[in-house]
């Protein structure tokens, strides 16, 4: 009876989540499709609501539908939609994208506003060869959050502020050290660039040492802290443990209102030095390229971007915005924090537009992290950077002649046809497909589906390993990918990032979990399985729960609990008098974060498997054993082991496939950290595809090698289980 | 006497062995219940998760938000999620019982080559298959919708679970259904009559992973969806979790909410789960 309830419950559902949403509003009104990427229930969301309501009501002909974008999935699904026809008319995003979004023919030029309300060069920084491409909205830039009654006065120079003498436990100086967005404002008042205007890296050189130097010289005097993320510099000054922070205006929202702070125009580095200059970031409304209604799309822009619309998101929202003329409205004019930050802006270096921008990021960030968590010298670092960075824009293999390809796909599949036809023309192939008939019946929906859905993208996937290029711009290169990653790109065959190291770091992996995974789900088993246990139940109930809770859920949970200061797993080191460990940064360390959060999610599967294999085999076996005399040590050699290995073979096997694609842990625990060494070869191909530059091509190179290799090992498998039982009998 | 005692210590040695465990098992869980009972939830560095000033303001927080124009979005989203799960399961089990029945009663041609597809296809990363998809969804003019998505995954689901009941098909004795069948019930009739209620334990945990599947899935729902009233719960997570304000607190709450059905239902099959996952593969 419960039970059809359920399945009764079952089919409502489902009947509820095919049929179609309730019938269409009347289609009078234009509707117009708006994303961004602002934080669930923030002030910018907010904001941007009560802007789009107030256009709507002077324009009672239209309707606006926002949508909120996961941060991370945004730039993809931009990328996907627009080409489409699926995406917004118009979507909100930095303006450092715009050469980007331009040579993907994903926007279009919006006009240049009449009157001067906009900075010139904010204007220049949202243009691509002399046409506007955006519509700024606000103005993005770091600047300095001084805690004010812990310091009254106004600092002279970020280096007398990081000399100051400060309580235990307290830093004068808190910001991202190793997160190169910030390093950049040194960078500049050192009169280096991270990219020179041909878009090459340039975080090296003098400027680049001296810049480094610095930053070592604060973290290593205690006035900056140890690997120090935004949440991290948040809760330092939230919680009265920092005399100031480098932040940019997204920081103010999470800060507690009896905190009192002041925010200031970032002072120089050095006594008397030049100005540091934070990177600007514009962010600025666009007109997609597929816009049903680019008029009222970039009419809503306009809105949003001046006037009404720029006081809401400045009033509501706390948003520094673009248009000057809405600083004349005497209460933006007199609150001293937008004030700040506008004049901040003003003196900010918008970030350059060049694609290469963002690729320059990961390798000035790793070069940095190298210095201030190892103690590599400079030079040798930031070298190593460029290194990096060379290797990201390395050029891609260029156009092949396809010719010789498609000539020799044609004589395959004519060689393939032409065998076909000849087994057809068998009788005794005939005869079994005219048996096979029936079979037929019963297994074609799965076929169609599965060879429809999941075998046809699959094949497509494959298929682009053999193209090249940035995103879906690909081109015909032949084996180049393969002849490409198997070369390790010209460096060391075991060399940082290459196939082979990567692919030697992912099967010590799976063999050290599956390992894990195996014995003590094992363990465990035979534990339960005593007959004589009590709370039997209970025990098996709360040891499958890792099982149950989504995997993502679990990696970021162990992610924060192998925090370096809030983790608990620190806390408990040092409650044990150890000091604490900073997994992140070394390779043992973190390779064995990620394992132990793999081995608490994998080992329930195994103990389940085992308690099942267990509980079929005979009783009376160990009767009979028990019988003959044999200890317990001789009944679990001969009989429980002998018949549990087949009995968890294929598990082991599925396991072995399963982990070796294990992408949820590794990229959400240490992320490759440090430094990339203990990314596995699924979440390398993963950064190819969507984090270094959408070398799609590259990344199906990846998959399919991944694919070869896992097949390979299968075959190997069968045939090392098929010794084994062909020995047993 | 001393037998009695070597058992007591083993006893004592099991229970020992088995709480550790557990510890083990639960410690992260509890951290994430402490999370999502702090108010402003910042993690802190503390051994025992037990927040200072326990406050159910983050399911508040999640679970509450009302808005004006679309009403109670948070349950629009979780009955999206169960729907979209419910109807995968559905689907996936409907498309693989019959397909894995005929693997193991039936010889046919081209029996092998389809196994090793299937088995091929849960060993090429989906990485790969993301935007071909997305094209497809697209010419099927189902990209933004609840039925697109429990297309893919209920396909997604159905190589696995092929491999699952044809496993529990093997280990039903034929002689069954063939009475049924003397009996002048039709194949189909011996099928659904006699064989589906034979492998039940091996369906129920069969659904519970097709389920799981639906259930968890973020990163195809998070490239499909474009409506918000469409959205699955774990696209809605992923949001507490953006790039410059980080609600831990609220992600937490969030992922309570989101695995206590999955809990639930791990709870009320777990007795199958022994069973129907290795059924088959020991034959004494």
């Amino acid at each position: 009876m419960r039970r059809s309830a359920g399945a009764a419950a079952l089919l409502v559902l489902t009947a509820l989540a095919v049929c179609p949403p309730a019938a269409g509003r009347a289609q009078e009104t234009t509707t117009l499709r708006v994303w961004h990427a602002y934080g669930q229930g923030s002030a910018e969301e907010t904001a941007l609501r009560q802007a789009a309501d107030a256009y709507v009501e002077a324009h009672p002909d239209q309707r606006v539908e926002l949508l909120a974008n996961a941060f991370g999935a945004y730039l993809s699904k931009l990328e996907s939609a627009i080409p489409t026809g699926n995406g917004p008319d118009l979507f909100i995003d930095a303006h450092e994208r715009v050469t980007h979004y331009v040579e993907r023919r994903l926007i279009t030029p919006v006009e240049a506003p009449s009157s001067g309300r906009f900075d010139a060069s904010q204007l220049e920084a949202l243009s691509v060869e002399g046409r506007l491409y955006g519509v700024p909205l606000s103005l993005k830039c770091a600047a300095l959050y001084v805690n004010t009654s812990l310091l009254p006065e106004a600092p002279s120079s970020l280096d007398a502020l990081a000399r100051r003498p400060h309580a235990e436990g307290v830093f004068p100086l808190v910001f991202e050290a190793e997160n190169a967005y910030y390093v950049a404002a040194l960078l500049h008042a050192h009169g280096g660039r991270l990219l020179d205007d041909e878009g090459g890296y340039a975080f090296v050189g003098p400027a680049a040492h001296a810049t480094v130097a610095e930053v070592q010289r604060w973290v290593e005097s205690g006035a900056t802290p140890e690997e120090a993320t935004g949440e991290l510099a948040k809760r330092l000054f939230a919680s009265g443990h920092a005399l100031s922070v480098i932040s940019g205006p997204w920081l103010a929202p999470d800060l507690p209102d009896s905190l009192p702070y002041r925010v200031l125009p970032l002072p120089p580095a050095t006594e008397g030095g030049e100005a540091t200059r934070p990177y600007l970031t514009i962010e600025a409304a666009y007109v997609a390229a597929q816009a049903q209604h680019p008029a009222e799309a970039a009419a809503l822009a306009d809105f949003l971007a001046h006037g009404p619309g720029a006081l809401i998101r400045a009033k509501a929202g706390r948003q520094v915005v673009a248009d000057a003329a809405a600083f004349d409205d005497p209460e933006l004019a007199s609150d001293a924090f937008l004030s700040t930050f506008r004049r901040a802006a003003a003196a900010a270096l918008p970030m350059p537009t060049h694609p290469h921008m963002r690729l320059a990021f990961e390798p000035a960030g790793q070069a940095l992290r190298k210095v201030l968590r190892t103690g590599m010298p400079i030079d040798d670092a930031l070298e190593e950077g460029a290194r990096r960075f060379r290797d990201l824009t390395r050029p891609l293999p260029g156009p092949r002649d396809p010719t010789l390809a498609l000539v020799l796909v044609g004589v395959v599949l004519l060689g393939f046809v032409f065998a076909m036809l000849r087994r057809l023309k068998d009788p005794a192939t005939r005869a079994a497909l005219v048996r096979s008939m029936p079979a037929y019946r019963w297994v074609a929906h799965a076929f169609l589906a599965v060879g429809l859905l999941v075998i046809l993208p699959l094949f497509v996937g494959a298929l682009t390993s053999f193209f090249s290029g940035h995103g879906t711009d690909l081109h015909y290169a032949g084996l180049a990918n393969y002849a490409e990653i198997l070369s390790a790109r010209g460096g060391e065959l075991l060399g940082h990032g290459s196939f082979w190291l990567v692919l030697l770091v992912t099967v010590l992996w799976t063999v050290l979990n599956l390992a894990l995974h195996v014995g003590i789900g094992v363990l465990l088993a035979l534990l339960l399985n005593r007959p004589t246990l009590r709370l039997k139940g209970m025990y098996r109930v709360l040891l499958i729960l890792p099982w149950a809770v989504p995997s993502y859920v679990t990696a970021l949970s162990w992610k924060g609990m192998f925090h370096r200061q809030f983790g608990a797993v620190n806390a408990l080191l040092t409650a044990l008098g150890a000091e604490p460990v900073s997994f992140f940064a070394h390779f043992s360390t973190a390779f064995t974060a990620n394992l132990v959060t793999n081995v608490w999610l994998g080992f329930p599967f195994m103990m389940v498997v085992t308690l099942g294999a267990l509980s079929s085999i005979p009783k009376d076996l160990y009767e009979a054993a028990a019988v003959d005399g044999a200890t317990k040590k001789q009944q679990f050699w001969r009989i429980t082991a002998p018949l549990l290995v087949p009995a968890l073979a294929p598990a082991v096997a599925m396991g072995a496939v399963w982990t070796f694609n294990m992408f949820n842990v590794v990229f959400l625990v240490s992320g490759g950290e440090p430094d990339g060494s203990t990314e596995i070869l699924v979440s390398d191909a993963y950064r190819w595809a969507f984090t270094r530059s959408n070398q799609y091509g590259y990344a199906a190179a990846y998959a399919v090698l991944i694919f070869l290799i896992l097949v390979l090992f299968s075959k190997a498998a069968a045939r090392g289980l098929a010794r084994v039982e062909e020995k047993k009998a | 006497m001393r037998r009695q005692r070597g058992s007591l210590l083993a006893s004592v040695g099991s229970h020992v062995a088995l709480l550790i465990a557990v510890g083990f098992a639960i410690y992260p869980v509890l951290w994430v219940v402490s999370l999502a009972l702090t108010a402003g939830g910042a993690p802190e560095a503390q051994i025992i998760p037990w927040p200072a000033h326990p406050s159910l303001d983050n399911f508040r927080a999640v679970a509450g938000q009302v808005d004006a124009e679309r009403g109670w979005i948070f349950g629009q989203q979780l009955f999206n999620s169960l729907a979209i799960a419910a109807a995968t399961t559905l689907a996936a089990l409907a498309i693989a019982t019959p397909a894995a029945y005929a693997m193991s009663r039936f010889d046919f041609v081209g029996k092998k080559g389809s196994m090793a597809a299937l088995l091929a296809t849960q060993m090429f990363p989906g990485v790969a298959a993301a935007i071909p998809l997305y094209l497809l969804l697209d010419a099927l003019g189902m990209l933004d919708t609840r039925s697109g998505l429990v297309l893919v995954y209920a396909t997604t689901a159905v190589p696995f679970a092929i491999f699952q009941m044809r496993g529990a098909f093997d280990a039903i004795p034929r002689d069954l259904e063939e009475a049924a069948m003397v009996d002048g019930a039709t194949r189909f009739g011996a099928f659904v009559r006699v064989v589906l209620p034979a492998a039940r334990p091996a369906m129920a945990v069969t659904a519970l992973f097709a389920f799981m599947t639906a259930w968890n899935e973020f990163i195809l729902a998070a490239t499909f969806l474009s409506r918000e009233e469409v959205f699955t719960l774990p696209v809605v997570l992923q949001r507490f979790v953006g790039e410059h304000d980080a609600h831990w607190g609220l992600f937490a709450a969030g992922a309570i909410i989101v695995s206590v059905p999955v809990m639930a239902l791990f709870y009320w099959l777990q007795r199958h789960l022994v069973g129907g996952l290795t059924s088959g593969s020991v034959k004494g």
